[in-house]
């Protein structure tokens, strides 16, 4: 059986043009952008070259708005405590929402530890940020308030815009996670009001091992990784120059592709929901339109996700789960209880994310391995109802 | 992913049922014993690919095993069987092995009222 992979928010091939681009930094390009002669200098270019192309894809004041990182993970903390420390005199008071990524939430907890306050805005049944709640935890202490553009496991996409408005009624910046939303749906940092942005490299075909902030000019955050002084001081140590500039080449060619593909995606998907909706019990989580249009998760009653991935990875197609027994922890994702899901029901959920190597030839054979695997699954629970089995 | 054993046994001599849906294992087991010898064995699982896997090889083992020789099937045996399980998922050997205990522990109460 020939692959069909779709678990894009999990990882993705490098694009071969980004590739193809990027590989002279690792062998003829090999010039450190801190050096002053003309080795060095030519990587420097290169470096502001990417800056440019990602500042472009989100509309960001200037290419010196954008510092690099080694990824989402470290763009979140260099965010969040870069910030939080920086403008400790403001207050010391915190705020994300219930179903940010863990590289949100464990950072603040970490402040929360070191004396602030870390306060977090519940979601509705679709995932959508509960905005009057939003606007009653906000105080003038508040620094940081952190809310993704989208989210990974059930696509959800928030409304930035109203929530900037009253993020800075009250509040002062606004960090938006947009690792799942960059590259599918078009942002603009300056008019949604957005003061600090993470990307993320491998999300849009760039090689792992890059990610990059979006720091709104005037806004002052500190480094979270004190050293030789790169990146404006902010984020030391020597440039990984091929993930860099891989990233910058994923970057435009998702600014000009991203339209035409999302509608392609998008058209994939909605077939997807609707035959798979038809299976008995079978639930869409997630908000049903203001979502990511290469985004589908179900979660299915009487059976187990990690045994849906098992399954399905007999078929060659590979989905993810938020079940707890896929998380070393062996607790539900966190989105899913934050959603108002029971344990019980979390524990069948199901996340399909489509990319590039997705076709619409390949939903029949989705299709089937979807109802054949819940189907057996069914067979083997103690929990099924007769009808379902 | 090829379970052995799965169903039920209407009217079985022996039955254990464990866990609950809420951590996400459930597991029912079903016997038929004859001359103390477990003829055959049935289970339905709610739960991981280990759990699964798990509950799987438990019936395997003690499949035609006497009734005293199944009790002593450890937890590790049936992880060992299965050529070992990540350390956070050994709680679902355990499940097996209790859920066979609980079905023979059914027999033997059943055995005495007769």
């Amino acid at each position: 059986m020939k692959r069909i992979y779709l678990d894009h928010a999990s990882s993705m091939p490098i694009d071969p043009r980004v590739f193809e681009f990027a590989k002279p930094y690792l062998t003829k390009e090999f010039g450190n952008p801190s050096s002053l002669y003309s080795v060095g200098l030519e990587a420097k270019q290169a470096i502001e070259e990417a800056r440019g192309k990602i500042a472009n894809l989100i509309n960001a004041e200037n290419g010196k708005s954008i510092i690099f990182t080694s990824g989402a993970t470290e763009t979140n903390n260099l965010a969040i405590r870069g910030t939080a420390l920086r403008n400790i005199r403001d207050g010391k008071e915190v705020v994300a929402s219930a179903i940010e990524h863990i590289s949100v939430l464990n950072p603040m907890k970490e402040l929360q530890k070191n004396g602030f306050t870390f306060n977090i805005v519940p979601v509705d049944s679709n995932g959508m940020v509960d905005l009057d709640k939003l606007d009653n935890l906000l105080t003038k202490n508040t620094t940081v308030t952190s809310i993704m553009y989208a989210n990974n496991e059930i696509g959800t996409i928030e409304p930035i815009s109203e929530i900037s408005k009253i993020v800075h009624e009250k509040g002062r910046y606004l960090h938006v996670d947009a690792t799942a939303a960059a590259g599918r749906v078009p942002i603009d940092v300056q008019d949604e009001g957005i003061d600090l942005l993470t990307l993320s490299s491998n999300d849009m075909y760039g090689p792992r091992g890059a990610g990059a902030l979006y720091v709104k000019p005037g806004i002052k955050i500190q480094s979270i990784l004190p050293g030789g002084g790169q990146e404006r001081g902010l984020r030391s140590g020597t440039e990984n120059m091929f993930a860099i500039t891989g990233m910058g080449e994923a970057t435009q060619i998702a600014k000009k592709e991203m339209k035409e593909e999302s509608t392609r995606l998008k058209k994939i998907r909605d077939k997807l929901i609707d035959e798979i909706l038809k299976i008995d019990d079978a639930y869409l989580t997630g908000h049903p339109a203001k979502r990511l249009p290469h985004h589908a998760s179900f979660r299915f009653s009487h059976i187990e996700g990690e045994s849906i991935l098992l399954n399905m990875d007999m078929y060659n197609i590979q989905v993810a789960t938020g079940s707890a027994c896929s998380h070393k922890t062996l607790e539900p994702s966190h989105v899913l209880l934050a959603i108002g899901l029971k344990h019980e029901e979390a524990h069948g959920s199901m996340v399909i994310t489509l990319g590039r190597s997705n076709k619409m030839e390949q939903l029949s054979m989705i299709v089937k391995a979807v109802k054949d695997t819940v189907q057996r699954l069914r067979n083997l629970s103690p929990l099924a109802k007769e009808k379902e089995r | 992913m090829n379970p052995k054993n799965v169903g039920v046994i209407e009217n079985p001599d022996g039955y254990g049922k464990v866990g609950n849906p809420i951590c996400g294992d459930v597991m029912e087991l079903f016997i038929r014993v004859k001359d103390d010898i477990i003829a055959d064995i049935k289970f339905k699982t709610f739960g991981c690919g280990s759990a699964i896997a798990t509950s799987s090889m438990i019936t395997e083992l003690a499949k035609g095993k006497t009734v005293d020789d199944a009790l002593k099937i450890t937890r590790k045996d049936v992880a060992d069987e299965l050529d070992g399980l990540p350390p956070q998922k050994m709680h679902c050997s355990n499940l097996a092995a209790d859920a066979l205990s609980e079905a023979i522990k059914d027999y033997k109460s059943k055995k005495k009222k007769k």
